[in-house]
């Protein structure tokens, strides 16, 4: 190391008498130490918070990947203990899932469209929006054990309610339910992010409200709203307490929607993981693996879409 | 009193009104509020037919809200609301009986701000003639799209690309596409506000140059905060101030409607000439 004078970094001053950048004043050392601390504690904070997640993930697919084969999402779950799947599980939460997309998209866009499209025209409009807005903050935060209640009562319970009995229909009605407010509130979001411009060229070419929402704004915000949809299907897929009060459980297959106990995957995790012999615990873990892959596979997917509804602009 | 300008400050385009022309807007003691806000007063002014009528004056003068009122883009505003004459051919454009969807199928509108819906060049110029009256087949609908593109002087740049996205093509290709847009639909008037102040001035240039061809076949109303572009492009120029009422309300005011040629060289009000000649706004 050659040290002159004109290249000691140590030098209180430059070569044109001005104060080095290099000299730290005041209160400089002690800051630099404290943003060293900082980060090295919510560095540690964010590695203990991945921790359990990693674990989940490690376990889950440790103790579930061998109960994955063909026959897992193709047979049901035998009397006997060896072998067998999910398969009533399957098509149980695919019936219970499809009904309640078709119930909550649907209505949760329309909330969505009244809130951004119409409701900001009028006082009463906007009263009537920002009590939606409130309610559905109040549903997003609903114990979902509630909604199952709620379902049992008014459609499954014969003491009360229409006495439909369990069946697949009430079990699409109360995921609708936890749906509902997911997608009304993402939808709302992404409606707003259309810009106010692209409407106006809309209605100064002689278009109507109705068309310009359904030509301009909703083909401008389409991946985001898919996104928040996404979003909510993952949430709904994985629910389990309110299916045990809708559409009870089945471990075969059950083609009836409106009639009878169907299955779901997490109900026969829920049952399998406390059966005594090791092959009924292994297609619990199995069941998880495939409703955890499914979750990744649609919020990967959501991801995806959103990133494209960033770029639009 | 004003004095006039001895040299004129800014080059005339040239254009001057044309004798007799037919009045297509006629405005008369037209009040624009939003809410209880009387935001601009007292307007009279007629806009004639194949004229290029340009409106200037300083931010807040209501000269944009003006603009607006002659297609019903205000309707679209919460609490605001027009009273006195507006008349377009003869019939009161606030009319009970008068839908504003029809009007804005007459009365096109360029924006400040190019916004091409995020569609490909062919949808957008389409979007106008897909809910129109007519029905157009597959190949009259190639054809409009075409003409209209080539009367907004767009469509030797983007023939090959008809399919590429609006959001793709440069600032100015995208106003130009804005125009063909309004154009495609036929309208009887295209009301622009600030349609280049979004622009550098070569894309400027080839806007102005676009208005003169589109004046011979519709009516403009062209807001603006350039002087010399008002100078440049107009048969008429409207100048407006903002004003402070007794109460110390701001407002809009017409202080001044006549010949471009006149408004820049000889004004009328010491207003006028102070603005025109930059001593304020």
């Amino acid at each position: 190391m050659s040290t002159t004078d004109t290249t000691d970094t140590t030098a209180k001053t430059t070569e044109t008498g001005h104060r080095s950048l290099l000299v730290k004043q005041g209160n400089a050392g002690a800051r630099a130490v404290k943003n060293r601390f900082a980060t090295g504690v919510l560095t540690a904070a964010m590695a203990i918070a991945v921790v359990p997640l990693l674990l989940i993930i490690w376990e889950v697919t440790r103790r579930g990947i061998g109960a994955i084969h063909w026959d897992f999402f193709t047979t049901d779950e035998p009397s006997y203990r060896q072998e067998g799947g999910y398969r009533a599980g399957f098509v149980g939460t695919a019936y219970v899932m499809g009904g309640a997309i078709l119930m909550s998209v649907p209505l949760g866009l329309a909330t969505a469209i009244y809130v951004v499209e119409y409701g900001r025209e009028t006082r009463a409009g906007r009263r009537l929006s920002d009590l939606i807005r409130f309610f559905t903050d109040v549903m997003t935060g609903i114990p979902s054990i509630f909604v199952g209640l709620f379902v049992y009562g008014f459609l499954v319970s014969s003491t009360g309610g229409l006495g439909q009995g369990f069946n697949a229909f009430a079990g699409s009605v109360a995921i609708a339910i936890i749906m509902l407010p997911i997608v009304a509130r993402s939808s709302e979001e992404m409606l707003k992010l259309v810009p106010d411009e692209w409407r106006n060229a809309s209605y100064a070419l002689g278009a109507s409200k109705s068309r310009t929402v359904l030509t301009t704004v909703l083909p401008a915000a389409a991946p985001g709203l898919a996104t928040g949809s996404m979003l909510a299907v993952a949430r709904g897929a994985g629910e389990t307490a309110p299916l045990i009060m809708t559409i009870l459980g089945s471990q075969y297959l059950v083609s009836s929607y409106f009639e009878g106990a169907q299955g779901a995957v997490p109900l026969q995790i829920y049952r399998g993981a406390r059966q005594q012999f090791e092959a009924g615990i292994e297609r619990a873990w199995g069941g998880a693996l495939s409703l955890f892959l499914l979750v990744l596979i649609l919020v990967v997917l959501a991801r995806w879409l959103g990133s494209k509804a960033n770029k639009l602009k | 009193m004003a004095t006039g300008l001895a040299t004129p400050l800014t080059p005339h385009g040239g254009r001057r009104p044309t004798e007799g022309a037919p009045v297509v807007f006629e405005l008369g003691g037209v009040n624009v509020s939003y809410g209880t806000h009387r935001a601009v007063r007292d307007v009279s002014m007629d806009i004639h037919e194949r004229e290029i009528t340009a409106l200037i004056g300083p931010s807040g003068c209501g000269k944009s809200t003006v603009l607006r009122c002659l297609n019903r883009m205000n309707d679209l505003v919460p609490g605001a609301s027009v009273s006195g004459k507006v008349a377009y051919r003869g019939a009161d454009l606030y009319g009970a009986d008068v839908d504003s969807i029809e009007v804005r199928r007459r009365i096109g509108m360029v924006f400040q701000k190019p916004n091409p819906f995020p569609k490909s060049i062919y949808d957008n110029v389409a979007y106008g003639l897909r809910f129109g009256p007519d029905r157009l087949s597959r190949s009259d609908l190639d054809d409009r799209v075409e003409a209209a593109l080539t009367s907004a002087a767009l469509w030797d740049e983007v023939k090959d690309k008809l399919n590429s996205s609006g959001h793709a093509l440069s600032g100015g290709q995208q106003q130009r596409l804005c125009i063909a847009r309004a154009v495609a639909v036929r309208p009887d008037v295209v009301l622009m506000d600030e349609p280049c102040s979004a622009l550098d001035p070569i894309a400027t240039a080839k806007i102005e140059d676009l208005m003169q061809k589109l004046a011979d076949e519709f009516t403009l109303v062209i807001v603006t905060h350039n002087m010399q572009q008002a100078a440049r492009v107009s048969d008429r120029t409207a100048f407006f101030t903002a004003d402070t009422d007794s109460e110390g309300v701001r407002h809009g005011r017409l202080v001044e409607y006549d010949a471009t040629e006149k408004i820049f060289n000889r004004p009328a009000d010491q207003r006028t000439e102070d603005y025109i000649s930059g001593r304020f706004g």
